[in-house]
């Protein structure tokens, strides 16, 4: 599938930025976040900022970005239009989070109650975005149990790695719990997504050019392709450039998302170094690099079953 | 709405395509796209048509595959026409966020609606088959729409009331009929030559069916096509006497 500039930066930064408004839920419900309004201001203006821009972003890519608002009529049946809805009412608790946090406090009932619904809301929110892959019987490797905690893993991972930050930015940390956090979901994130890998290289193939043109033959060779130049299947549903890259790239993104992030952390509370923004933010840029590798590899090596009729045997 | 229609009428409105006679002539899709480029879906935009990389939207393309040890162990070059299946469950419809993709109730035809489509090509991803197409040009998706603007057009004969790829089918490869109804030509011709369903893994169920390529001796028999001759076989009818003394004479009288 052709890698969407703006459905992977939609994708890295909604996540991240729902997966923040989770973390500020955990950690308000733990009266573990600094208490500091300054960092109360900075990180829900970053999940704001985040979230915003991902939208936006995500209407980049269509034919029409003006009509993008009709994209939520049609929750009955589409995971698209679910996701959009989703996102437009997260917006609403968030704000009264932000606000009572601000009025009542992290350990009001206010925060608790708007804190609760923003968090399961976010979730919902991404959760939809995971169903929209998922959904696509046509896109055989996304269909399979490891698409949506991939999905829902990274949003929390990326949200807490970037709460650590926030926290060292913004405040000064009274406790390590950010860091720690931030250490176990990037080992659950990414023992999700080697999960997803290992499934979409040895999972059975679904299709075949046998089934896909119904000819009851051994061998079945496209002689002529429609037309002589490609067409648009082949550039959106038939596109093969990073896959040839694939072996190197997920070394990459388990490198820079996942070992890179995890040492940085790791090492600054062995060496003391915690209470520091300077790894916290490395890792937060380290780990941004692996997510957007993973996001690329997500669309480019999953094949579509049309290429079946443009000379794929087996999908 | 992108919900499938809760009360369809039954009437399956769809194409049949005869794998065994298509010649690979290409004149469907030519056809498709001069019909539909000035129909309701038109104008079918083309990107850098006469440059060296030219691509567009077809609402009908022909595959050609070589088709090596089939079931009789003989192989052959197969035409394989493709446009919308105009799937009962059609994957394309409910994946559309803004309710432009819809499957009609009345005849089961899967229509876009170009004026709320957003462009967002996912129902070209939902669709295993390739039907879907994204006009460069106008930034909606676009699709084979059986017609609809001749099948009903009470302008036109009653006889050209068919879509213009079975019309222009010089081979007679396309058929076009209700398939919903198993009375009809159509649905009897599908049950005859064992038609079947491109893909049925997929869960869409096709309405078009494809008619398998025949062995050789099983077309020759229903095509009623003469037997081949033998060398050695004595003719039939015997020569006339004027011929049958020059054949002797030219024979030097060995005959």
């Amino acid at each position: 599938m052709h890698p969407a500039k703006s459905v992977i930066f939609f994708t890295t930064a909604t996540g991240a930025g729902y997966g923040l408004l989770v973390a500020l839920f955990a950690y308000s419900l733990l009266g573990e976040a600094p208490a500091d309004n300054s960092f109360t201001w900075g990180a829900f203006f970053s999940a704001f900022f985040l979230i915003i821009a991902g939208l936006l972003s995500s209407t980049l890519h269509l034919g029409h970005p003006m009509r993008a608002w009709r994209a939520l009529s049609q929750w009955r049946s589409s995971w698209l239009s679910r996701e959009g809805v989703a996102a437009m009412l997260t917006f609403i608790p968030a704000g009264l989070f932000l606000y009572s946090w601000l009025t009542f406090g992290m350990t009001s009932v206010y925060t608790f109650l708007f804190g609760a619904l923003t968090a399961i809301l976010s979730l919902a929110t991404v959760y939809c975005t995971a169903m929209i892959y998922v959904s696509l019987k046509a896109i055989p490797a996304w269909r399979n149990l490891w698409t949506l905690p991939v999905y829902l893993s990274f949003s929390i991972m990326t949200g807490t790695v970037l709460f650590n930050f926030l926290v060292e930015l913004f405040a000064v940390p009274t406790s390590r719990l950010p860091l720690y956090s931030s250490v176990g979901f990037l080992l659950y994130g990414y023992l999700f997504k080697g999960f997803y890998w290992v499934f979409v290289k040895s999972a059975p193939k679904v299709a075949t050019i046998q089934s896909a043109t119904g000819l009851k033959a051994s061998s079945i060779r496209q002689l002529d392709a429609p037309h002589d130049s490609a067409n648009y299947l082949m550039d959106e549903m038939g596109f093969r450039i990073a896959r040839k890259h694939a072996r190197k790239l997920w070394p990459l993104s388990i490198f820079f998302g996942f070992v890179a992030p995890t040492a940085i952390l790791a090492l600054s509370f062995v060496s003391n170094l915690g209470g520091d923004v300077y790894p916290a933010g490395l890792a937060l840029f380290y780990m941004t690099i692996g997510v957007v590798i993973e996001r690329w590899l997500f669309f480019a090596e999953a094949k579509h079953v049309v290429t079946l009729y443009y000379g794929e045997e087996k999908v | 709405m992108t919900c499938l229609p809760e009360n369809p009428s039954g009437k399956k409105l769809g194409l049949v395509t005869d794998l065994d006679i298509c010649v690979g002539c290409h004149a469907c899709a030519v056809q498709c796209k001069e019909w539909n480029t000035n129909g309701i879906s038109g104008p079918l935009s083309d990107t850098d048509p006469y440059g060296a990389d030219p691509s567009g939207v077809w609402f009908n393309r022909v595959h050609t595959y070589e088709i090596e040890d089939q079931e009789d162990g003989t192989s052959r070059t197969v035409h394989f026409p493709k446009s919308c299946l105009h799937c009962d469950d059609a994957p394309c419809v409910t994946v559309c966020p803004t309710g432009a993709s819809y499957k009609r109730a009345e005849d089961g035809i899967v229509l876009v609606n170009p004026d709320t489509c957003i462009g967002c090509k996912l129902c070209s991803w939902a669709c295993p088959y390739g039907a879907r197409e994204y006009d460069q040009a106008e930034g909606v998706m676009k699709k084979c729409t059986m017609c609809v603007d001749r099948i009903y057009n009470e302008n036109l004969s009653e006889e050209a009331r068919i879509p213009v790829c079975v019309s222009t089918c010089p081979a007679g490869a396309r058929h076009f009929g209700d398939l919903g109804d198993p009375t009809t030509d159509i649905s009897k011709l599908v049950a005859e030559r064992n038609g079947f369903d491109l893909m049925p893994g997929m869960g869409t169920a096709p309405v078009n069916k494809y008619l398998p390529p025949r062995s050789g001796a099983a077309r020759t028999k229903a095509l009623g096509a003469p037997r081949m001759l033998s060398i050695d076989q004595p003719p039939k009818k015997k020569a006339g006497r004027l011929t049958s003394w020059i054949d002797q004479v030219l024979s030097g009288g060995k005959v």
